[in-house]
C-alpha cells in the first residue's frame, strides 16, 4: 500500500517546459539563417556567447540559490534567453556587450525574482535595454553586406580600428528612416540610402515569420499575442500612412522592419511575463503594437520591440484580472434561456 | 429556447453546440461483450454506496439471506437500501477497507455465498403506467436504484422534479474517458431496456423529449439503440451522436452540447429544465419499475494493460476487485496501479480486496510505465496551456497560484467551486504540476475552514448568552440589595413606608402600561417612577444615592448593553448627576442602537444571531414576570432590550432580505 496515494489524472503527462523550448529554438531557425546569410557570422558569435553566458549565470545563480542546478538547465529557457538576446545585438559588437546583455538578462531579469515562472518581466529584454540604455554607440553597430570572418573578429574582440569599423557599419532601415525623417527628407528619400534598400530585413522578417506560423501550427503558442501585436502595428501605420504618407512609412515596412516578426511570435510570446487569458493576450500584443509603433515613429530609439514588451508587461496583472474568460454557468449564459 | 429540431430529417444531422476546452485522449476502449464475472466466496457490501446518508444494516451476524433480499435499509431521504447480490449468511458487520480516494475502512456487510444464488421472488409490475408518481419512485429506490455512471446519486430523488418544469430527459452514454466501455457495452446489448427507461422516466419527470448522447466512437450503441427506439416507436426518444472529445461525458458538457444550455453556477440540471441519467441507470430504473429487481449488478470494464484479457463484466457488487482482475486472466505485472474508474478522474485504490461497489464503472489496472512518473513539478510557467483546454471556463494557472499561497478566498474568486476536476488541465501542463491535486485541497481547506467557522459561531453565540445571563443576573442582584439597604434606610431615617409602597405601586402599573420600544423611555419612566420614594432627606442617603449615580454613570460610559444601572433612580437631591446619568443612558442606547442594526445587516450570522437573542430575550422577559415583579426598573428595561433586539433583528432581515 503506498504511503501517498497517486491523484488523479494518471496518464503520464506529453508536454514538458524543455520541449516547449526546444520547440521554440527550432521555429527560430528560418530567421536566424535569413540574419546570419545579410549580416554575416557575427550573429553566430554573439548567438554563441550569449548562450554561453546565459547557461554559466544561470547555473551560478541557481547554487548561490541552493536550487537543483541540473533540472533548471535542462528545461532551456536559459538558452532561449541567450538567444532572444543574441538576436538582438548589432553584429559587429564588441564581445562584452554580448556578455553584459546576457548576465544582466538572466540576473536582473530572472533570478533575482526567484528564477524561473517568477518574473514579471521579459528577461531577454531587460537584458537588452541594460545595453540600449548603458552602449547606445555599441548597439549600432549593424553591418550592410555580411562582413567575413576576420573583420567580424576583429570588430568583436578588437584589433580593428575605427576607421575600418566605420568601413564595414551600416544604419539599418529603421535608423535611416529615422536619420531621414529628422532631417526633413520624406519617406521615399530616406530609404534610398538604407542598407539593402530594405529588402535584406524584410527577408529575416519573413524568415521569423515562417518559424511563428510553424509554431502556430504545431498549437507551441496561441494566435492572440502576434495577432494582437501584427494588427496593433499594421492599424497604427495604416492610419498614420494614409494620413501622410510621406512623414509616414507604409505598414508593411513596419510589419517587415527590425524586430517586428521576432517580437510579436517569439519575445511578446514569453509565457512567463506576458497576460495569460485569451483576451488578455491579444490586449496585450495590440497594446506591444501600438508602442512599438509609437516608440519608432516618435521615440528616442529607432525600433520600439523591446520597450513595448516591458512596459506592457507591467500591464499584465491589470489585464489578466479583468480580461477573464467567462465560467461556465455564470453570466448571461448561466441562467436558463427560456 | 434554441433546440434542435424535432423529426427524422434532423436527426441525421442535429444541431449541436459545443463546449470549450476539452481534450482528445488515446480511447484504449474494448469492445467485449458482457460476460458474467464469477460469484465470488465472500462478497463485502459497504453500507456507503450512493451519495447521501449510508444504509442502516437490517440483517445480523449469521443470518441467512438471498439474492434481492434487503441487508441495509435507507437511512433519511438521501439514501437507499442495499440488497445481497446472491444468496449466503452474513458472516460479519464490520470496517473493511473500500473504494475510497482517501483509502479509508468503512462498516461493510459480509456475505459469505452458499453457491446457490438463490434469489428473493420476483415482484414484477403488469401495468407501469398506472402506477402514481410516488408509487413509482418508490419502487425505484426500494430497488436501491443509484446513478450508474460513477456519482450513485439516488435515483428516486432525481425523479422528483418538484416544481420545476422539465422539458428534456438527457441520457449519458458518452462515456469520455479512455479504457471504459461498459456503457458502450449494455448500450449494445441492453438497448430496449434502456429506451423503455427513457419513456418511463420522460413519464415520471413530465419531460417532452429524450435525447441520448452518444460519441460518436461508439457505432454499436448507436445502431443498437436506434434500432431500439424504431422498434418500440417510442416518440420523443433520439440518439444524437457527439463528438469524441473528453469530458464529453461531464453532465455539464453533454448538456451543453445537446442543447446550449448551461447549468447555472451551482445550480443543477433541473434549473434548467433538464434531468440527466446515465443509460445504464435508465436500464436499471426500468427493471426495478417493471421487475421489482434490485440492484445486484453492474457492468464493470476490467481493463488496462494491467490486466491479461480485457473485459466487461457483469459483476455481483460486492465482488473484490482482486477477484474481477482474475476473471480478467489476471495481472500482467506485480505492483500494477489498481485504479477505480478511469484515467482522469479515477482515484487508486489501496489494495485489491476493496470490493466493487454501486459506483464501480470501471477497474483499470495501469503497469508502472503507463502511469505518470514521480517527479518533482517544475514552477507555472503561466503559459495558459490548462486555461485553453479547461472545459469550465477557468484560469487552472492562477487558482494554482493561489491554492498553493493558501489564498483559499482568492481561490473562490476564481470560481474554484466550478471546477469538475477532469484533470485536462494537469494533462497539458508542461510543467507537470499535479493540479487538480492542488484544486482538492483549496477545496477540502475551504469546507474545514467553513466547518470551523461555523463552530466558532456557536461557540460564540454560547458564550454572549452567557455573558447577557450573568450581567442580567448581577444588575437584578444589585437592584434588589439596593432596594432593601434603600429600605433600611428609609426605615432608619424615619421614612414614610407607606408612601414607598405607593411609589413602588404606581411604579409597577407604570412600567406595565408602557409598551413604548425606547429604553431611554423606560428608563425615564421608571426612574420617575421610582423617584418619590428617594424623597427622604437623609444626607447619608443622599451621598449614597449621589456615589450610586456615578457609579452608574460610569458603567453607561464603559458601555455594553444599556444596564438596569445605567438608568437608575437618580436623587432627587442631586439633579446635576442625574441629568448626567439620564443623558449618558440616552446616549448609550442611542449608539447601541445605531450598531447594532448594521453590523447585522452586514453579517447574515449576525443576523441569525441578533433574531436568536432576541428570541432568547423574549422568552426571558415572558420567563420572568414572577421574579421581576417585585422590581419594575428592572422588568422595564428587561422589556426595553428585548423589544430593541426584535426590532434590530428585524430591521437585519430586511436588509438581508432574510
Amino acid at each position: 500500500m503506498n504511503a501517498v496515494r497517486p491523484s488523479s489524472p494518471h496518464l503520464p503527462v506529453q508536454p514538458s517546459v524543455g520541449g516547449v523550448m526546444r520547440t521554440v529554438l527550432l521555429a527560430l531557425i528560418p530567421g536566424v539563417a535569413a540574419m546570419v546569410w545579410l549580416l554575416g557570422v557575427g550573429v553566430l558569435i554573439n548567438l554563441g556567447l550569449c548562450v554561453a553566458t546565459c547557461l554559466l549565470v544561470e547555473a551560478l545563480c541557481l547554487a548561490l540559490r541552493g536550487r537543483p542546478v541540473q533540472r533548471f538547465l535542462l528545461d532551456w529557457t536559459a538558452v532561449v534567453t541567450g538567444v532572444l538576446i543574441g538576436l538582438a545585438l548589432p553584429p559587429l559588437a564588441p564581445w562584452w556587450i554580448a556578455v553584459i546583455g546576457s548576465a544582466s538578462g538572466i540576473v536582473l531579469g530572472k533570478q533575482l525574482y526567484g528564477g524561473l515562472g517568477y518574473n514579471p518581466f521579459n528577461p531577454a529584454m531587460v537584458g537588452y535595454v541594460v545595453l540600449l540604455i548603458s552602449f547606445p554607440t555599441e548597439l549600432t553597430l549593424w553591418t550592410a553586406d555580411r562582413p567575413g570572418l576576420a573583420a567580424t573578429l576583429g570588430a568583436q574582440f578588437g584589433g580593428l580600428g575605427p576607421a575600418a569599423l566605420d568601413g564595414i557599419t551600416a544604419a539599418t532601415p529603421l535608423d535611416s528612416l529615422r536619420t531621414g525623417l529628422s532631417q526633413q527628407l520624406t519617406v521615399a528619400e530616406a530609404r534610398i540610402g538604407s542598407v539593402f534598400g530594405g529588402a535584406g530585413w524584410g527577408w529575416i522578417n519573413l524568415g521569423f515569420l515562417l518559424g511563428g506560423l510553424w509554431l502556430l501550427w504545431r498549437k507551441t503558442i496561441s494566435w492572440h499575442i502576434p495577432v494582437g501585436m501584427l494588427a496593433g502595428l499594421a492599424l497604427m501605420a495604416s492610419l498614420f500612412w494614409l494620413i501622410d504618407a510621406d512623414r509616414h512609412a507604409d505598414p508593411l515596412f513596419h510589419l517587415l522592419s527590425g524586430a517586428a516578426m521576432l517580437g510579436a511570435f517569439f519575445i511578446a510570446t514569453d509565457p512567463v511575463s506576458g497576460a495569460t487569458t485569451p483576451r488578455g493576450k491579444l490586449v496585450f500584443g495590440a497594446g506591444i503594437g501600438l508602442l512599438v509603433y509609437l516608440i519608432r515613429q516618435w521615440g528616442g530609439y529607432p525600433d520600439g520591440v523591446a520597450f513595448g514588451v516591458l512596459l506592457m508587461n507591467l500591464t499584465v496583472p491589470l489585464l489578466d484580472t479583468h480580461l477573464q474568460p467567462r465560467v461556465y454557468g455564470q453570466g448571461k449564459a448561466g441562467r436558463p434561456d427560456r | 429556447m434554441g433546440g434542435p429540431m424535432s423529426g427524422s430529417a434532423a436527426q441525421a444531422t442535429p444541431k449541436l453546440w459545443d463546449f470549450p476546452g476539452g481534450l482528445h485522449l488515446d480511447e484504449h476502449k474494448i469492445d467485449a461483450p458482457i460476460r458474467p464475472a464469477p460469484i465470488p466466496k465472500t462478497l463485502v457490501f459497504p453500507l456507503a454506496q450512493h451519495i447521501g446518508a449510508p444504509a442502516k444494516p437490517v440483517v445480523e451476524v449469521g443470518e441467512t439471506v438471498l439474492r434481492g433480499q434487503v441487508i441495509a435499509a435507507a437511512d433519511g431521504y438521501v439514501s437507499t437500501p442495499i440488497h445481497a447480490s446472491t444468496s449466503g449468511t452474513v458472516v460479519a458487520i464490520e470496517d473493511r477497507p473500500v473504494a475510497h480516494p482517501s483509502g479509508l475502512s468503512a462498516r461493510c456487510i459480509v456475505i459469505a455465498s452458499d453457491g446457490k444464488d438463490k434469489a428473493v421472488p420476483p415482484d414484477p409490475l403488469d401495468d407501469w403506467t398506472r402506477l402514481d408518481a410516488i408509487d413509482l419512485r418508490k419502487r425505484v429506490r426500494d430497488a436501491g436504484v443509484v446513478g450508474l455512471g460513477g456519482a450513485a446519486f439516488p435515483s428516486f430523488i432525481k425523479l422528483n422534479p418538484g416544481s420545476a418544469r422539465i422539458d428534456t430527459l438527457v441520457l449519458n452514454g458518452a462515456e469520455c474517458e479512455p479504457y471504459i466501455s461498459c456503457d458502450q457495452a449494455v448500450m449494445a446489448e441492453q438497448p430496449g431496456d434502456i429506451v423503455r427507461g427513457a419513456v418511463l422516466i420522460m413519464r415520471a419527470i413530465g419531460a417532452r423529449e429524450t435525447i441520448i448522447g452518444i460519441e460518436d466512437n461508439k457505432p454499436r450503441g448507436i445502431t443498437a439503440l436506434r434500432q431500439a427506439i424504431g422498434e418500440q416507436k417510442a416518440d420523443g426518444v433520439r440518439v444524437v451522436v457527439v463528438p469524441s472529445r473528453y469530458p464529453q461525458g461531464g453532465e455539464k458538457q453533454l448538456i451543453q452540447t445537446l442543447t446550449g444550455r448551461e447549468i447555472p453556477s451551482e445550480g443543477l440540471p433541473l434549473d434548467i429544465g433538464i434531468v440527466c441519467h446515465n443509460v445504464a441507470t435508465a436500464a436499471a430504473v426500468w427493471r426495478a419499475v417493471t421487475l421489482g429487481e434490485a440492484l445486484t449488478e453492474r457492468v464493470v470494464t476490467v481493463t488496462g494493460p494491467g490486466v491479461t484479457t480485457p473485459s466487461n463484466f457483469s459483476v455481483r457488487l460486492g465482488t473484490p476487485v482482486e477477484d474481477l482482475i482474475a476473471a480478467a486472466g489476471g495481472a500482467t505485472e506485480s505492483d500494477a496501479r489498481l485504479l477505480m474508474g478511469g484515467p482522469m478522474m479515477g482515484f487508486a485504490l489501496s489494495s485489491g480486496r476493496v470490493p466493487a461497489v454501486k459506483a464501480t464503472n470501471c477497474i483499470l489496472a495501469l503497469r508502472q510505465a503507463d502511469v505518470r512518473p514521480e517527479e518533482p513539478a517544475m514552477p507555472c510557467i503561466r503559459c495558459g496551456a490548462c486555461a485553453e483546454v479547461c472545459p469550465a471556463g477557468l484560469l487552472p494557472q492562477q487558482l494554482y497560484w493561489h491554492a498553493r499561497a493558501r489564498e483559499f478566498d482568492k481561490t473562490q474568486r476564481y470560481n474554484l467551486f466550478d471546477c469538475i476536476e477532469c484533470g485536462c488541465c494537469a494533462q497539458v501542463c508542461p510543467s507537470h504540476i499535479p493540479l487538480v491535486q492542488h484544486y482538492r485541497f483549496a477545496k477540502t481547506e475551504i469546507w474545514a475552514e467553513e466547518r470551523e467557522k461555523r463552530k466558532a459561531d456557536a461557540a460564540r453565540d454560547r458564550h454572549d448568552f452567557r455573558n447577557e445571563r450573568l450581567e442580567r443576573q448581577e444588575a437584578e442582584k444589585k437592584a434588589a440589595r439596593e432596594a432593601k439597604k434603600a429600605a433600611l434606610q428609609a426605615k432608619k431615617a424615619g421614612g414614610d413606608p407607606v408612601k414607598d409602597a405607593i411609589a413602588k405601586a404606581k411604579a409597577a402599573k407604570q412600567a406595565a402600561a408602557d409598551k413604548a420600544d425606547d429604553a431611554v423611555a423606560h428608563s425615564a419612566t421608571a426612574e420617575a417612577a421610582a423617584k418619590p420614594a428617594d424623597d427622604a432627606a437623609d444626607p447619608v442617603a443622599a451621598a449614597l444615592a449621589k456615589a450610586k449615580a456615578r457609579k452608574a454613570a460610569k458603567a453607561a460610559d464603559s458601555g455594553g448593553v444599556p444596564s438596569a444601572k445605567a438608568a437608575e433612580p437618580a436623587p432627587k437631591d442631586d439633579p446635576v448627576a442625574a441629568a448626567l446619568a439620564k443623558a449618558k443612558a440616552a446616549k448609550q442606547a442611542t449608539a447601541a442602537k445605531a450598531d447594532r442594526p448594521n453590523d447585522a445587516a452586514e453579517d447574515p450570522v449576525a443576523a441569525a444571531l441578533a433574531k436568536a437573542k432576541a428570541a432568547k430575550a423574549r422568552q426571558q422577559a415572558a420567563d420572568t414576570p414572577d421574579t421581576a415583579k417585585p422590581d419594575p426598573v428592572a422588568e422595564a428595561l428587561e422589556k426595553a432590550r428585548a423589544a430593541k433586539a426584535a426590532n434590530a433583528a428585524r430591521d437585519a432581515d430586511e436588509d438581508t432580505g432574510a
